[in-house]
């Protein structure tokens, strides 16, 4: 049951148009309620794959979190051009925590 | 522990031990779930820190380039040389059973060319060369990037239901099973009194019968 998905890119500011050249889909938002609903939009499109610059993640936490759950769309934090803010590692102490317990890789 | 509302008869004893009896193999095989769960997880865990310390970087980097492309471009400019990109990237996506969690698996597929010059979407002179380098990263990238994907959305879910299973063990162990013993001991306890009672009365009779012969 192999199917054909597509590939977003939610960035802040100009620094996603980057993933244009590699083929993504890119929308820009500057703002949480732009983010909230580029996200919503995302969703309904059934893109499979949405990577999100971590500025953005960090206003969107709670409906990423939501996503967890369900195996698409996968919502992925990634770094901004201005380096990360560590929301990502974040995610896996958070993972790690809600599986053992504790955070054994800290 | 507070035990069940039933009557203390036999066939309710025999109902109950055989739910006791489910209960401890069901709680047996959660447990070992559970532990295989965490195994697994902790694989995967492990995988997905290392990728994303990995692309962290590297995307940081791609970005960098990027942005001092455009400080010696014009915006126009910039948006001309991206607006055909060379090739398309999509995901062929299925599924994967892990432990009877169903998470994602996904795979790359582009159309057009992967790397060289061929990979660059404008005319070599057109553009800065940060902007090359800034593409051919972000090319290099895309295969881990999708794989990062992958392995934390699978981190996501098992997390979920090694949390979801480690309720239910609880509640076996801790709820279920004790309510069960207790209720058990509680009829076992309540009939042997009634067998004691109804001895004690046959023995009062028999030596009244024995008196009123003498």
């Amino acid at each position: 049951m192999k199917e054909t998905g597509k590939i977003a890119v939610l960035g802040d500011g100009d620094s996603v148009e980057i993933f244009k050249a590699a083929g993504a889909d890119v929308f820009t938002a500057d703002n949480e309620m732009n983010a909230l609903h580029t996200l919503k939009k995302l969703v309904n499109e059934k893109y499979a794959i949405v990577f999100v610059t971590e500025n953005i993640a960090v206003m969107l936490e709670k409906q990423i979190e939501q996503l967890k759950t369900q195996p698409y769309p996968v919502v992925i934090p990634i770094p901004s051009a201005n380096g990360t803010n560590g929301f990502g590692m974040a995610g896996i102490s958070r993972d790690v925590e809600k599986a053992v317990g504790v955070d054994i890789f800290k | 522990m507070t035990r069940l509302a039933v009557n203390p008869t036999r066939m309710e004893l025999r109902r109950l031990k055989a739910r006791l009896k489910t209960a401890e193999r069901g709680h047996k095989l959660l447990k070992d779930k559970s532990d295989e769960m965490v195994r697994r997880f902790l694989s995967y865990v492990k995988e997905n820190k290392r990728l994303r310390e990995e692309t962290e970087t590297d995307l940081a980097e791609a970005m960098k380039s990027f942005t001092l492309a455009k400080a010696v471009m014009s915006r126009t400019e910039l948006a001309e040389t991206l607006c055909m990109p060379a090739r398309k990237a999509s995901v062929e996506t299925s599924m994967e059973n892990v432990m009877g969690v169903e998470v994602p698996v996904v795979q790359i597929a582009f159309d057009g060319a992967a790397s060289g010059a061929d990979a660059l979407p404008y005319a070599l002179f057109s553009a800065a060369s940060d902007l090359d380098t800034a593409i051919e990263k972000i090319n290099e990238l895309m295969e881990k990037l999708l794989r990062l994907a992958q392995v934390e959305k699978t981190c996501n879910m098992l997390a979920e239901e090694i949390e979801k299973n480690r309720r239910r063990v609880n509640a076996l162990e801790y709820v279920m099973i004790p309510q069960l013993t207790e209720t058990i001991k509680y009829i076992v306890m309540k009939l042997d009194e009634n067998e004691r009672g109804s001895i004690v009365r046959l023995m009062k009779v028999k030596s009244m019968m024995q008196s009123e012969d003498v």
